[in-house]
This record gives structure tokens, sequence and C-alpha cells, in this order.
């Protein structure tokens, strides 16, 4: 589930307008392609590469492996055993993180200006020569096995799990890509040199960088820190067909309090009304403590500490959802007042004065998101994977204030689906029971 | 091994790394009321950090109302004379900014993020609220059942959160400590209009505030700001002066033993009563600190080598040191089993892991490569202002100065091998330790 959200924050977040940005396109000598913001005051550099594909990628029978495998990218390479490259990366004082998600793998590199060529070496051999060693893989593969045991006790790990099995049919989405403890206890050797051929090639490559680095320097670190990367890697799965009925699953769990997770069918980044809805969701559940579910749920009723609604505009699927946590005896409340809203934002839409004031936020918000290099980093390569300009951010405001209340109320009435609108329930609700 | 050890200090000396001056662009200041001022300049984006902290935590809350600190961090939200129910937050968003509060043992912070040409009205609006809130007995029942499914959320939803209160409880035997930031439940639902108020008066005043703004700001502006809007109001003489219950000897070691159906991870967790950060007195804190990076800090720490990679007995260890705080703190130390090991083989594993590290000393590499890593995050930390921004608030709040947050990254680098393994002997005594089994609810002591 925190997959789903993170890519939702990669799509919407952009640069200040007012702020002095300026991203530049470097293409490397042997053609690798980066987004650039040189920023030479603090004397290091943020690097952000990301690969799309992700766990989708993972081969049938195999779920978990490209999981299990970014874990493990960390745990030695070249000559290096896992205790020896972590000496050598933490004497080097840069920070390499890993993380991936359902259409992304991403790694995130922080160094400092005097060792950066010791520090992309090592990246170098990380990245194409990672070793795998068996007792590594058993060890990780231990800590993932844990964490899914754990994610099996939390309700709301049990509602995502149970939303996507139900949302998405056959899809990779449809299970997590953690993998299940029956699958990862499986995976070999053998998958996980397979999950990382498949993942980490030139054809899914998006790089960003913001820091103390010149174009010049930057083209030639990334020829020879990914030149030699394999050119293609396994297939990215097709679309989802979602399902999503209208109704109520609840998933008995012993515990005070009841988490709901509510969905409904969700709108593409690169629709034309995507603004519309993006202001739309800003004010039913977007927007801190003004949006109308936090009002009528929180502020109002104190039926929950907080309520909240998101686009998920995946590569492969879209949805809406939202989430809220209230006791067992108080959840239903919530649900009937959450239906309630949605039925009204759909019918009624929203109000001159609410859309004006989404529109001053959104657009006065934007150099907020301008926080630190690694930040703009990872911003840059979001807008190049939704295949955005790199002008993109000079005319993002213009967007957003170009949407009418005529629109965004014949948006909400064509989007908003409070018949099709699930929730799914974990916890021991008082008054929920499972519709068909 | 050993070559990558004798390759990392090669490394260390050959390069005079981080020769660099690594200076933070900090100002700090008082006004004439008390009121602490600190401001940390960043031009790179029009953005502005403005928070106000309180001295005033959880640890100072009348016996009986345990969470009334935290219950009046929301109901500062909620109407004052000139402002209604929710207009600060809608304000803050309508200028395009976000707001939020936090509170702790030690302090309670209010903070705005917005365009940097706001600062004035964010102000104004927080100094509004430092003496002008109008409550309604309506806000009192509501928040009031926030608060309860906050607690619901955080809490007694995880049967992590309510082990650690457990042992939290048990550490602590006089201070206050020993309860949950957030409350006892059965506390927060007997808080009323008269509990939150007089938190308020008692303690919101200018005399008792740290005004931390960070950002793209001039600190002479920020100063004719800060006196035009906090400067005109007056200091609190009744401010108590901050007085808590302390521990007395601890000469009884403790266990707790916590089973939960929900628990899918059964491990085992250990505290120990440990000095904090003292004005002018850091110096042990700063060896303590050390010692956590040491014990469970990353892949290399001692704890980390010896039960995951050689023993093979823990998926995961840790070792945690607080040292930003008034009064006692704690040193805390983790280890999650394998599968198949039992929590007594565990706690078993990592004592013997703990005397082995005293027995054999610290290795000058391993504190010389944790040393350099402290002296790069200086650099990286630039990158982030609103963190540095933190790091004043809470030390300020927390009976340090602006001295001390300005020493401590070189008290840090004089601290030797012999200072870390005496604070050891001093801290990691059984008699002032609680170890804590989180178990699954089937699972049988031996």
């Amino acid at each position: 589930m925190k997959a789903l959200f993170t890519t939702l924050i990669a799509v919407v977040l952009a640069l200040p307008a007012r702020a002095e940005v300026d991203i530049q396109e470097v293409t490397s000598p042997k053609g690798i392609k980066a987004w650039l913001v040189e920023e030479p005051s603090i004397p290091f550099t943020a690097l952000e590469l990301r690969f799309r594909g992700g766990t989708s990628l993972d081969a049938p029978g195999k779920r978990g492996a490209t999981n299990l495998m970014t874990g493990l990218i960390e745990e030695g390479a070249g000559d290096m055993d896992a205790r020896t490259y972590a000496r050598k990366l933490e004497s080097l004082a840069a920070s390499f993180t890993y993380d991936v998600g359902d259409d992304t793998l991403s790694i995130s590199a922080q160094f400092l200006t005097e060792n950066r060529d010791e520090v992309i070496d090592l990246l170098r051999t990380t990245i194409l020569e990672p070793r795998f060693d068996q007792d590594a893989v058993d060890r990780v593969r231990a800590q993932v096995i844990s964490g899914l045991r754990s994610d099996a006790k939390d309700p709301n790990d049990i509602a995502g799990r149970s939303f996507a099995a139900m949302a998405y049919g056959d899809h990779p989405y449809a299970s997590e890509g953690k993998g299940t403890i029956e699958s990862v206890s499986a995976l070999t050797r053998d998958d996980i040199v397979a999950a990382h051929r498949g993942a980490l090639t030139r054809d899914r490559l998006y790089v960003g960088a913001v820091g103390d680095i010149t174009p010049e320097e930057l083209g030639v670190l990334l020829d020879h820190l990914l030149g030699d990367l394999p050119e293609t890697g396994a297939p990215i799965p097709g679309k989802a067909d979602l399902s999503i009925p209208g109704g109520v699953s609840v998933v008995e769990f012993d515990t005070p309090q009841s988490v709901a997770l509510f969905a409904q069918t969700g709108i593409d980044r690169d629709d034309p009304e995507f603004f519309a809805a993006y202001i739309l969701n800003h004010i039913i559940g977007g927007g801190g403590f003004e949006s109308r579910l936090m009002s009528e749920i929180r502020e109002k009723r104190g039926l929950t500490y907080g309520v909240y609604s998101y686009l998920v505009p995946k590569d492969l699927a879209s949805l809406y959802l939202g989430s809220v946590a209230s006791a067992n005896d108080r959840i239903a409340e919530a649900v009937e007042v959450i239906r309630d809203e949605w039925a009204r934002a759909a019918t009624e839409g929203v109000t001159e004065k609410e859309l004006e004031d989404a529109k001053t936020y959104l657009t006065g918000a934007y150099p907020l998101r301008f926080d630190g290099n690694g930040q703009i980093a990872g911003i840059l390569v979001g807008m190049q994977m939704e295949d955005l300009p790199i002008d993109y951010i000079a005319t993002r405001n213009d967007k957003v204030n170009a949407v009418t209340l005529d629109e965004i109320n014949a948006f909400a009435r064509k989007f908003l689906d409070p018949d099709g609108l699930h929730f799914t329930v974990v916890g021991k609700p008082v008054g929920l029971e499972t519709t068909n | 091994m050993v070559r990558a050890l004798a390759l990392a200090a090669a490394l260390f000396s050959a390069t005079p790394l981080l020769a660099e001056d690594s200076q933070e662009a900090v100002t700090t200041f008082t006004l004439d009321n008390g009121m602490d001022v600190v401001v940390v300049e960043d031009h790179r984006a029009p953005v502005v950090q403005h928070m106000l902290w309180y001295r005033a935590g959880s640890a100072d809350e009348p016996v009986g109302s345990s969470g009334v600190a935290h219950f009046l961090e929301h109901l500062l939200f909620k109407a004052t004379d000139t402002l209604e129910a929710g207009e600060l937050s809608a304000t803050v968003a309508a200028n395009g900014g976000n707001d939020n509060a936090f509170t702790s043992y030690d302090y309670t912070a209010y903070y705005q993020r917005v365009a940097a040409d706001r600062l004035e009205l964010m102000m104004q609006m927080e100094a509004d609220r430092m003496r002008n809130i109008r409550l309604t007995e309506r806000d009192i029942a509501t928040e009031r059942a926030v608060i309860l499914e906050e607690r619901n959320q955080r809490t007694e939803n995880n049967p992590r959160a309510l082990f650690a209160e457990q042992v939290n409880a048990a550490q602590y035997l006089n201070h206050r400590y020993g309860a949950p930031i957030i409350g006892w439940r059965h506390e927060m639902e007997t808080l009323d209009m008269e509990d939150a108020l007089s938190f308020y008066r008692t303690y919101y005043a200018p005399n008792n505030a740290i005004l931390v703004v960070t950002g793209d700001v001039n600190p002479d502006e920020v100063k004719a700001l800060a006196e035009q809007y906090y400067g005109v109001i007056p200091a609190n003489p009744d401010l108590p002066e901050r007085v808590r219950s302390q521990e007395p000897p601890q000469t009884a070691e403790r266990r707790v033993t916590f089973r939960d159906p929900r628990v899918a991870q059964p491990y085992v967790q250990r505290s120990y009563l440990a000095p904090e950060r003292d004005a002018g007195d850091q110096e042990k804190a700063a060896a303590l600190y050390l010692l956590a990076e040491l014990l469970g800090g990353g892949t290399t720490s001692y704890l980390n080598e010896k039960l995951q990679f050689e023993d093979q007995k823990v998926v995961y260890t840790g070792a945690f040191y607080r040292g930003v705080s008034l009064d006692d703190t704690t040193f805390d130390l983790i280890v999650v089993p394998a599968e198949g090991v039992s929590l007594q083989e565990a706690e078993d594993a990592m004592d013997e892991a703990l005397a082995d590290f005293i027995e054999e000393g610290v290795k000058q590499e391993e504190l010389d490569r944790i040393k350099m890593q402290l002296r790069a995050a200086l650099i990286y930390a630039r990158d982030n202002v609103d963190g540095i921004g933190n790091r004043y608030g809470q030390a300020l709040s927390s009976g340090l100065t602006v001295e001390d947050v300005q020493a401590w990254p070189d008290t840090l680098q004089a601290v030797t091998g012999e200072d870390i393994i005496a604070a050891a002997n001093e801290v990691l005594r059984p008699e002032t330790s609680v170890t804590g089994w989180l178990m699954r609810d089937q699972e049988v002591t031996q």
C-alpha cells in the first residue's frame, strides 16, 4: 500500500514557479539522458536512478524475487562480501538507498564532491556486479519473511492485500510485491540473478541529479556508472482489468480500532481531465484539515484521527483510494458519512469558494516542494517517467488555474461513483457486514 | 575483513576528508520578555518554516491528567478572540502553506511551512493563540474523541506500541517519563476544559517559548517582526520552575512479559536508565551516542556482526540513545530472533555480545569511521535547514543552550574508546534495566 501512495506523491510534486530552478537536459557521450539542476552551494550531489518495471516484473511463480533482489543489491559486490562492502561504503560517507514498488525500482545516492569518483566506482560495482552470495540470500530472505509475518497481523496491510486481491484479478498488482512466505521461501539464487538481469536495464532507466556537479562531469559519470548495463530486460505486463464492486468487505481481526480502505476506479495521469480530478480530490479528502472528509468526520464528529483520499495513477491501473480508522463501534458511522460525502460531491459538486481556495493552496504550495537536493532529484525523475516536458514547471500552475467550476462539477458527476465505492474493513466493526 | 579495515584506515588518513568549513548559518537572540529566537538561513528557495516551541510537554503535566499537553496542542487549532475554529490552518492553506504541531515529553511545538513573504501573517496568528484561545464544551468533547481515536491508531491497534509503553512505565519508578505522551486512556477520558486551560495559562507564555525560523529570511527582519508580534506579550511572572520528581537509585532489575495474539514477530527489548545531555556537560552523553552507533548503528555494528552474521541467531539488532532530554533518558537495545531461536537464547546472545564488546574495547578504525561519517553528516545537514531548526528547538526546550548545540559536533569528535567503555560500564547495569519480551499469545516462557 505504501508503494501506491509514494507513486502518487511522485506524480503530484512539482517545482516552484518562483524558485530559480534551471533544469538542464544532459546526454552523455554514450547516449544516457539525464535531467540536472546544478546547485554548487553545498559540496555534495544527489543522484536518483529509476528503472520502470518494479515488482510487476516478477516471473510467474517467482513472486517476491524482484523485492528480495533489491534488498540484496547492497549485500556484497565485486570482490567484497557483505560486511567488507558495508565497511567500504561507510568509509566513503556516502549513502545508497534502494526501493522497489509495483512499477519502479529506485536507487538514490548521495555523495560528497571530494570523493565522488571513488563513490561512483563503488556504485558501479554494486549495480553491475552484485554477488548474491547464498548466505546473504538466506539472511535477507529471513528478514523479508519476518516482515511478511508482521504484515499478516497488521490491519492496514491486511486491508491492502484483501482489496488488491479483489480488485486486480490475475494481474501482478493483485498480490503483494514482497511475495508470500511460501513464494519467498522457494526462491533460489538463480531467481535473484534473473530478477537483477530483468530489472536493471538501459531501456527503462531515468536519471535525475541535483547538486555540486557540472553537465560534463555528469555525462562522464553516467557513462562509467551505467554504460555497461544490458540494453533491455524482462517484459512489463499489460494493463490491469479493474474489478471494484460497490459495497463492503469485512475482514475479521481482533483489534479495538477498525481500519477501512475505500476505493473506486481512478483516472490516468495523462488524462486531459487529470487536473480537475486532482483539485476535486483535494477538496474531498486530499487537503489536510480543510478537506470535506476531515471536516465532517474528524472536526465535527470526532470519529477519527485522520481520513484521507488519494488519486493513485499507477502505470498499469488507476485507482481512487481513501482510508479511515475508527473504534469498532464507530466505524459504521464513518463509512456512512464518507458515502454521503461521495454522493453529495457527485450530485452538488463543489462551490466556487472551495474551488478558489483549492487553487490558491495548490498553486501557492509549489515552492514547498522544492525541499533539498535529493527531493528535487526525485522530482526530476518523476517528471521524466510521466513524460512531462522539461518546461512543465512553468505551466503547471496555469493548468490548475484553468479548471472552471463547470468543468470540475461536470467531471465530479461523471467520475464519482457513490454506488461503486467499495469499503474493505479490517477489525471487529459493529453494524457492518460483507455485501455481495 | 582485515583488508577492508586496512583500506578504510588508509583512506581516512590519506584524504583530508571534510577539511572544508561546514558552518550552519545560525543567528540567535532573546527578546526583552525572555523569548528565545533562533534563525537559520537558507536562500536557495523562497520558503520559510516558522516554529514555536514551548518548554512544556507531557512530563510537565499535573498528576492524574496524563495527555493534557497533547490534548491542548489539538485545542490550539480551535477559536481565539480573532480567529474562528480551524481558521488558522485554513489561512495557512489559503496562502499555499502547511501547518501542524507535535508534543513530546519535554516540549510542544507548532509550525507552518509557507512562502517566505507570508512570515508576518504566521507570526501574527501564532502570537494570537499564545494567549487568546476561546474553547467551547463542544470543542472539548469532540477533540477528546479525536485524541482517543489517535491513541487507538497509534497504540491500542499496535502490540509493539502497547509493549513499549509497559517497558517504559517499568523503567521509570518516580519520573513522569513513565507515562505515555498521548496519555493513559483512563485519564484521557476524564480530561476537561479546566485541565486544558490550566496547562495553557501556566505554560504558554513568551518567557517559556522558543521561536525557530528557518529558510529564506534575514535575521534582522525576523527580529523586527518577532519584537512586533511576540515582544509585546508580557512574560508570565508565575511561570513555575521546571522541577520534576526524579528517579531514586534503581536497584532492582525488572522484567516485562507482554503477550498479544496480534504479535507476529516476537523480540527482546532492553532499556537502561541513562544520563542525558546536560548544559555544559555533554561528554558522557557523547560517549553514549557513539556507543549506540558502535553497538547497533548499521550493518557493520558490533551486535549486528556478532548476532546476525556470525551466530546467525537474530534477523535484526538495534541500539538507540536519545540524548536530548531534560531529565534521565534511556539507552535501548533490541534483538529480533531468527526463526527457531527462542527469546531466551536471543537475550543470552545479546548479553554475551555486550560483555565481549566491553572486554575487547573499542576498535579505533570503527570509531574513526563513525566520526568521519558524523563530519560528513554536517555537510548533508545543510541541505535541510528545517532539520537544523528542529535540532535547536528540541535542545533549547530540553535544558540545553545554543552553545551546547554548537559544541556537540566537536564533543563527539573528542570522545575516545576509553570514554565509550567507561560509559558502557556505568550505564549497562542490570539493576537499572528493564528487559521486555514481546510474545505471541500462546508462547510459553522457559
